[in-house]
């Protein structure tokens, strides 16, 4: 076996992952851990500058719900969330989010975070729910703030650079996680009374559109491997929404976010003819129960109406970037000076926009000459994401908060602590936590902050460090560091490492992969359409790959990680595809569409559709939940 | 290769324990060649082109080169980051010029405060989260419990 030194750390409170969610819980958790003599391990696969999702930075915080003025209320905001999932969501998960989450905008603003303000002094809003900001170090910054409340405060210690696999368990109770340093042959063991899981979403589970090195130009990061649902999945944890993916429409190829065009500069989108998809498409919304009346319009049935435009031939379609910024500077034609500073404002804001969070934008926006106060770009739906945090809504099911429940619900959603698993001590937050969409970035820190306060609890009233078993830990070991020793045993029997009939290498096995989710499971080469048959086929094919797996090689740390993030990806595709199997009906048609159960279906399927897996008996169950209304 | 290295400006951060691309980039891609003693990106295809390594260059050696497989040739976008701005130089493929500036942040580097300053009430039992309600600008958590 490669030869790696084991490092024990022993801690109460482990934090897997560096960042929204994980930051959230590390400057939460510093301060009670401090109040009850308690220690907290943060661990991160990245550096915590740079980690996550937001690490490039972002342009708009997407949840503030301005409690403080009374504009909006708890239950608004839960209401708009259950709206815009088709009326599958946790109500006490979004309203837990939702009360809190002002409050850590506020922490930002005054760690250092700048925040468009108006003339009175008050926040630029985007829209209803969403704030403007000078975002480019807003990782930078969340992260400082955690790393000062953990190091200054002497609770805390930091592990960057080293990837998690696996959970350990005692039981039904988890008791640490082991991984390696992608840096030197070292094995990482943690043991710890309570494990935090914020380590993200999944990204490249489904072939992208793009074909070369643009593969990389994935709209959520390709770090996202799918290690949050990987670990909770294989702690036996109770999963939910796996069916509920994400598939975004962005600036095409390039991903520049959308939101400021439609939301802020009130934007149409137009297709090849001239016509607009959300005013001629308007009567298909009744197919889609009460949902498609409401306001605003579930983004999964607006990518839908732009889809049938697509389908038709009728595309491309054009972000009319040109019209809305003329029709803007128009309220100013009055006063040429006015007009001229209005004009330049207005291109500085739509530069930032893409400069704050998705460069490569700028870049094609460049590349192509252009400049939005002439010409419309085109707009176009990307590839399935996993991501509980935005539109989407895989994660793991979580307890919700006592005071959120009502009697009827309290049975269903709470035991014991908010946002544990179902599998005691592990508490799950950003996009691991399911069933609770609409938390972008400031939603997830609020989350991690729950999360955070939540375990400390937990740790304080269950005070002891759960059994690991070394020998199984040995057993792990072998098994993480396998794809090394089978690359040195076979890499000379031919002459190119790359191809050797003994192994697989990481990126073909992701090739693979993407290319069964992409034909059988509702990709965009069938236009996100699946039925029963082929999620079949899928799940036989994904069975040859798991069993391949374990052919997995690495020819170094770099590609050791690489292995394990395509087999967490792994196991998030076959939940997803168990999980659209099992819901027999078409509910989010602009995410994916069951051509075998194509309307939606409110008497059998307004429900979660959760799934188990069994490690014991290698066993998935599939389960039925009801949703209760809270706010009502 | 979304990101690239000028060969002529890269120092490979002076043989140090490690190059500061090689500390920052979020996806573990940018890797020092010990012989030449120059930085490089592994593998492009998985480059998300955050920018990180560009602005963390203390030798300016690294620039973006956009996506050969959809992004016509001759656009450069170009960052210079101080401690509570950047600037942007987008320079077009008809050549044309533009430049952004934007803050980044208001407060020193370093210096944030974990509760902001925010008095935190209430225990591990109540509802108040660090510097609750103080930070919610409200005199008490939302809650159904009467």
């Amino acid at each position: 076996m490669a030869n790696f030194e084991n490092v024990v750390v022993e801690t109460d409170l482990l934090i897997l992952g560096g960042g929204m969610a994980a930051c959230g819980a590390a400057v939460e958790a510093a301060h009670w851990a401090k109040k009850h003599g308690l220690k907290v391990t943060l661990v991160d696969k990245a550096a915590m500058d740079r980690s996550g999702a937001v690490a490039m930075g972002l342009s708009a915080i997407n949840q503030y719900v301005d409690l403080t003025t009374g504009k909006n209320s708890v239950k608004d905001y839960v209401d708009y969330v259950r709206n815009d999932l088709m009326g599958v969501t946790r109500e006490d998960l979004v309203a837990n989010i939702a009360r809190h989450v002002d409050s850590t905008v506020h922490l930002f603003e005054k760690w250092g975070l700048p925040i468009w303000k108006d003339e009175q002094g008050n926040y630029v809003h985007e829209g209803r729910w969403q704030l403007m900001i000078n975002g480019e170090s807003y990782k930078v910054i969340v992260a400082e703030a955690a790393k000062n409340a953990l190091l200054q405060s002497g609770v805390g210690q930091i592990f960057e650079r080293v990837f998690v696999v696996e959970p350990l368990m005692d039981g039904d109770r988890v008791a640490g996680a082991v991984g390696f340093s992608v840096r030197e042959n070292k094995f990482y063991v943690f043991k710890a009374k309570a494990t935090v899981v914020a380590m993200g979403g999944a990204v490249h589970v489904f072939k992208p559109r793009s074909t070369g090195e643009g593969l990389g130009r994935a709209w959520y990061p390709p770090w996202n491997s799918g290690s949050s649902a990987y670990f909770t999945i294989k702690a036996g944890a109770e999963m939910t929404c796996q069916e509920v993916r994400f598939i975004p429409v962005r600036f095409k190829d390039a991903y520049g976010p959308v939101g400021a065009w439609f939301l802020l500069f009130k934007s149409r989108a137009t297709n090849a003819m001239g016509g607009e998809y959300m005013v001629e498409r308007k009567a298909e919304l009744e197919k889609w129960g009460s949902y498609g009346r409401v306001k605003p319009i579930p983004a999964n049935l607006r990518n839908y109406l732009g889809m049938l435009d697509c389908n038709e031939g009728k595309g491309p379609i054009f972000m009319r970037t040109e019209e809305a910024m003329q029709k803007i500077a128009d309220q100013y034609k009055d006063d040429e000076k006015a007009y001229k500073k209005k004009v330049k404002e207005l291109e500085s804001e739509a530069w930032e926009d893409f400069l704050d969070m998705t460069i490569s934008q700028a870049i094609l926006w460049a590349a192509t000459n252009v400049q939005p106060e002439q010409r419309s770009s085109e707009i176009a739906a990307a590839e399935p994401y996993f991501i509980g945090s935005h539109s989407g809504a895989s994660g793991a099911w979580v307890s919700g908060p006592e005071d959120l429940q009502t009697s009827d619900s309290k049975g269903e959603y709470f035991w014991g602590y908010a946002n544990m698993a179902t599998v005691k001590g592990m508490f799950c937050a950003g996009d691991a936590s399911g069933a609770s969409s609409h938390k972008f970035s400031s939603g997830s820190h609020a989350e991690g902050r729950i999360v955070g306060k939540a375990a400390i609890k937990f740790i304080v009233e269950n005070n002891t460090m759960p059994k690991v078993d070394m020998a199984d830990v040995e057993k792990k070991k072998a098994a993480i560091l396998k794809p090394l020793d089978t690359y040195e045993q076979n890499k000379n029997l031919t002459t190119d490492p790359e191809v050797n009939p003994s192994y697989i290498k990481p990126k073909m096995f992701m090739f693979r992969l993407q290319k069964i989710m992409d034909e059988y499971a509702g990709g965009v080469s069938t236009n996100f359409t699946t039925n029963k048959a082929g999620l079949e086929r899928g799940l036989e094919l994904l069975q040859w790959l798991k069993e391949d797996s374990d052919k997995l090689a690495a020819s170094n740390l770099h590609e050791l990680m690489r292995c394990w993030e395509n087999v967490q990806r792994m196991w998030q595709a076959e939940a997803h595809v168990r999980t659209i199997l099992f819901r027999e009906e078409t509910r989010w048609p602009g995410y994916y569409f069951r051509a075998d159960k194509p309307a939606i279906d409110e008497q059998n399927w307004l429900v979660f559709a959760n799934c188990k897996y069994d490690p014991s008996g290698d066993k998935w169950e599939m389960i039925k939940r009801p949703i209760k209304r809270i706010f009502a | 290769m979304p990101s690239y290295v000028n060969p002529e400006k890269c120092d490979g951060c002076k043989a140090l324990d490690k190059t500061a691309c090689q500390y920052i980039c979020p996806n573990d891609l940018m890797v020092l060649d010990k012989d030449k003693m120059k930085a490089f990106n592994r593998d492009v295809s998985m480059c998300w082109e955050c920018y990180n390594c560009v602005k963390i260059c203390p030798t300016q050696a690294i620039e973006i080169r956009g996506y050969a497989d959809f992004v016509p040739m001759g656009a450069q976008v170009t960052p210079l980051r101080s401690t509570d701005s950047i600037m942007w130089t987008v320079k077009f493929r008809n050549g044309m010029l533009k430049r952004f500036k934007f803050p980044i942040r208001t407060t020193p580097e370093g210096q944030a405060v974990p509760d902001g300053g925010f008095e935190t009430k209430g225990d591990l039992n109540s509802l108040e989260l660090l510097g609750e309600p103080a930070s919610l600008r409200l005199p008490a958590v939302f809650t159904l419990k009467k």
